[in-house]
């Protein structure tokens, strides 16, 4: 099912226990030979445990069960298949990400909470990129967390990417500069720029980022051409603030997914889908340089519900 | 979505009789919304389960006294429960000899390293001398994040080659700990999962290497429902003696911190309230607790408030609010002080029953009617801030006039004022400071 040429076996492994633990459950659920009150329940418990969050649960619920009995239906996997029709529509319909688009100069920045695993991701994403024959340039925008640019240096030399680094605790803004015009002077094709780690309630640090955003835009023309937003799926509801947050000030363009190598189902997607319109672009399955995979929202729901 | 609770439960028994006996619909009426609220705030939906039982239990039949509505009834019960869930805060065990040796566990990003730092900090505060130890060799930099934070606050870190095994850097520790005289050793463990079976062992080894006072589970306060699954893990593996919630300075209701309580048992340490190293608290469990409930963090905008406002100022203001001589010149000063706490929404937030009042008026909206209460206040002559009694129709009008707004606007202002007289006597009844509960009655922090 999963053809993205690298961690292929981990991702796989990854997604099994992700299916095995909640949503796995609700192939057997969906089993039985009649809806029952129970199976509507237990699904909604099995939802929320997902982190899907109460109030797209009961939403996702009521449109399933409208069209159970609106469309006549009596089966419980032809429900089965209309929920998996009304999840896939929170996370599809999005027209593809324009990293791959010729131009220029691309430029991504990437955003997210302290620790949610920017500077990771921005290591896999070198290496998929390099991997495409594609060069790439590193902003070490995070100047204030300590050995981030040590951090992102040692990432950079394994995914072969340079780095652009200044002094700790250096204006971000003039590394973001320099990154750019290094990437344009060397006609490199992605420049990726990693920020520090901030709470999206921080107005001063939240307006710092809008900064670089201008930073980018002056150099390149509409640059940042993605903004990802790093999101670790063991968080809760409170992902939906921080979507919201970061959409309003950065105006983010996808997500990433990390840590879904664990147990936790990163189910606050779908409200993010459903309340914001944002995308998942890819997905973070581990702590190494290949453990990173674009997301397929297909993939992700069938995954969900197979056995 | 679910921001304040308080009003919803109200909605709910609005339509039911104010007095009497709670009955079993009653009950299951207002515990449908403390469901939600406790779901939407992410505490894990099986702990949910077992909590609002427990509510039920203790609310069914419960006599609605004259001064409390039902709604406060409930959530006075629930607030116990999560109370008595959470339990109390809960000192660092130092006893025993030197050196002590807390560890710190925890998932990736979870905000170990910067805990570890503010721990030292913490710790040599009270006069103990820490040796922090990086025993996390596997993410790029950790060990020079430790460094560089040692370094920053000028206490020692032990280092070894990122080579050496996590268990044996940590045995090595000790003894450079006993040998250098410090009284307190400190590690910081790599982030892990807990199905991570070959990092759990690591972790075990470390644990039979050291013999830890503490092993400390660092938490992040966004966590969703995974958070039980994730306390578990580690619980069953090293015997967590205590948590640390981290990251709280945002905007995430913090129910893990019920989840993880819930499984585990263990006290809560303390609580992560920024980056910078100082910013390290005490744990509140009833800040906590309201917080988890929506219900808003009144203790923390006071405390904010103490370190904004100026001290004088706002002495003078409370002296006169307990001498129930306070008028709308004071008003007016404490206004400008309020408007020092930073982004009116996020003072806002902070206040019950403001969640849902935020969301319908934007930022600007709230800081224009700042201003025009400030323009009004400045038309008044001294007399009349003084005496607001004497503002009849007409000096109304001038002052509306005078302050380019309306005269219902006026209005609005002296009855906000009138308003907050009226609580600002009640905040004087010490029953009113007894109970924190009250405070989320009455509506009385509406408006102005
Ligand atoms: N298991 C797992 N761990 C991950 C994944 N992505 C990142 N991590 C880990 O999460 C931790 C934090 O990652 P970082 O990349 O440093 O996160 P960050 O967002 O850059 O952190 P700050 O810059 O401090 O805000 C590290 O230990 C990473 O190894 C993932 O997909 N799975
Ligand atoms: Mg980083």
């Amino acid at each position: 099912m999963f053809n993205f040429g690298f961690g292929s076996k981990k991702i796989k492994e990854s997604l099994t226990r992700t299916r095995n633990s909640v949503f796995g459950q609700i192939t057997t659920l969906f089993g039985g030979n009649e809806i029952t009150e129970e199976l509507w329940d237990d699904l909604e418990a099995l939802l929320i445990q997902a982190d899907v969050g109460v109030e797209t649960t009961l939403e996702l619920l009521e449109t399933v069960r409208g069209r159970v009995s609106s469309e006549g239906i009596t089966k419980p996997l032809d429900a089965q298949r209309v929920l998996k029709e009304e999840m896939l529509k929170l996370l599809e319909g999005y027209a593809p990400s324009v990293i791959d688009k010729q131009r220029i100069l691309t430029v991504v920045l990437v955003v997210g909470v302290n620790g949610s695993g920017k500077t990771t991701t921005i290591a896999k994403l070198s290496k998929f990129y390099r991997q495409q024959g594609k060069s790439v340039v590193l902003a070490a925008a995070d100047t204030f967390r300590a050995a981030a640019i040590d951090q992102l240096k040692i990432w950079g030399e394994r995914a072969g990417a340079s780095v652009i680094a200044h002094q700790p605790n250096a204006d971000p803004g003039a590394v973001v500069f320099d990154a750019i015009k290094s990437g344009l002077a060397r006609k490199a094709d992605i420049v990726i720029i990693d920020t520090a780690g901030r709470l999206h309630t921080k107005f001063n640090l939240m307006r710092e980022l809008e900064k670089l955003r201008g930073i980018a835009r002056k150099q390149v023309h509409a640059a940042p051409h993605e903004t990802l937003l790093v999101l670790d799926a063991t968080t809760g509801q409170n992902a939906v603030s921080q979507a919201k947050h970061f959409k309003d000030t950065v105006e983010i363009t996808g997500v990433v997914l990390t840590k879904l190598d664990g147990t936790a189902k990163g189910g606050v997607v779908f409200a993010i889908g459903k309340t914001l319109g944002v995308p998942v672009r890819f997905v973070g399955v581990g702590e190494g340089i290949d453990d990173l995979m674009p997301f397929d929202a297909q993939a992700f729901v069938d995954g969900l519900f197979d056995e | 979505m679910f921001e304040n609770l308080q009003d919803k439960l109200q909605g709910v028994f609005d339509q039911l009789n104010r007095r009497g006996r709670l009955s079993e619909a009653d009950v299951d009426k207002a515990l449908r919304e403390v469901r939600l609220a406790l779901l939407e705030a992410d505490v894990n939906f099986k702990v949910v389960k077992s909590l609002v039982g427990r509510v039920r239990e203790r609310a069914v039949g419960v006599e609605v006294s004259k001064t409390i509505t039902p709604g406060q009834q409930v959530i006075k019960i629930v607030h116990e429960e999560l109370l008595a869930t959470l339990g109390d805060a809960a000192p660092l065990n130092m006893g025993g000899g030197s050196p002590r040796v807390v560890m710190l566990v925890g998932l990736q990003g979870s905000g170990k390293t910067t805990t570890a730092a503010k721990l030292a900090l913490h710790l040599r505060k009270s006069k103990h001398t820490p040796l922090l130890v990086a025993a996390d060799t596997r993410r790029p930099a950790a060990i020079e994040q430790l460094k560089v934070l040692g370094r920053q606050l000028d206490i020692p870190v032990y280092t070894e080659d990122a080579s050496v095994p996590p268990p044996k850097i940590c045995a090595n520790a000790v003894k450079a700990a006993k040998s250098g005289a410090n009284s307190v050793v400190i590690l910081d463990t790599a982030g892990r999962l807990q199905i991570d079976e070959e990092l759990m062992d690591e972790l075990s080894q470390i644990k039979a290497n050291t013999h830890p006072q503490e092993i400390l589970l660092v938490a992040d306060a966004m966590t969703g429902q995974e958070a039980v699954r994730v306390a578990q893990g580690f619980h069953d593996r090293v015997d967590l003696t205590g948590l640390i919630l981290t990251k709280i300075d945002g905007d995430a209701r913090g129910g893990a911190a019920i989840s993880i309580r819930e499984v585990t048992g263990v006290p809560i340490k303390f609580l992560g309230t920024g980056e910078k190293v100082s910013e390290l608290e005490v744990f509140h469990p009833d800040r906590l607790a309201s917080r988890i409930l929506g219900m808003g963090d009144v203790l923390t905008l006071i405390e904010r408030a103490e370190e904004m406002l100026d001290e004088e100022v706002a002495e003078r203001g409370a002296k006169k609010l307990l001498e129930g001589n306070f008028n709308l010149e004071d008003f007016l000063e404490q206004l400008h002080q309020v408007k020092r706490m930073g982004p009116l929404g996020k003072v806002m937030d902070m206040i019950p029953g403001m969640g849902e009042i935020t969301k319908s008026i934007s930022q600007e909206d709230m800081e224009n009617s700042l201003k025009r209460t400030q323009a009004i206040i400045s038309s008044m002559t001294t007399y009349e801030r003084r005496n607001p009694k004497v503002l009849n129709g007409s000096r109304r009008r001038r002052i509306a006039k005078g302050s380019g707004t309306t005269v219902q606007d006026v209005n609005q202002l002296i009855a906000q004022f009138r308003q907050m007289q009226k609580m600002m006597k009640r905040l004087k009844n010490p029953r009113f400071q007894k109970n924190l509960m009250s405070m989320f009655g009455g509506g009385g922090f509406k408006g102005f």
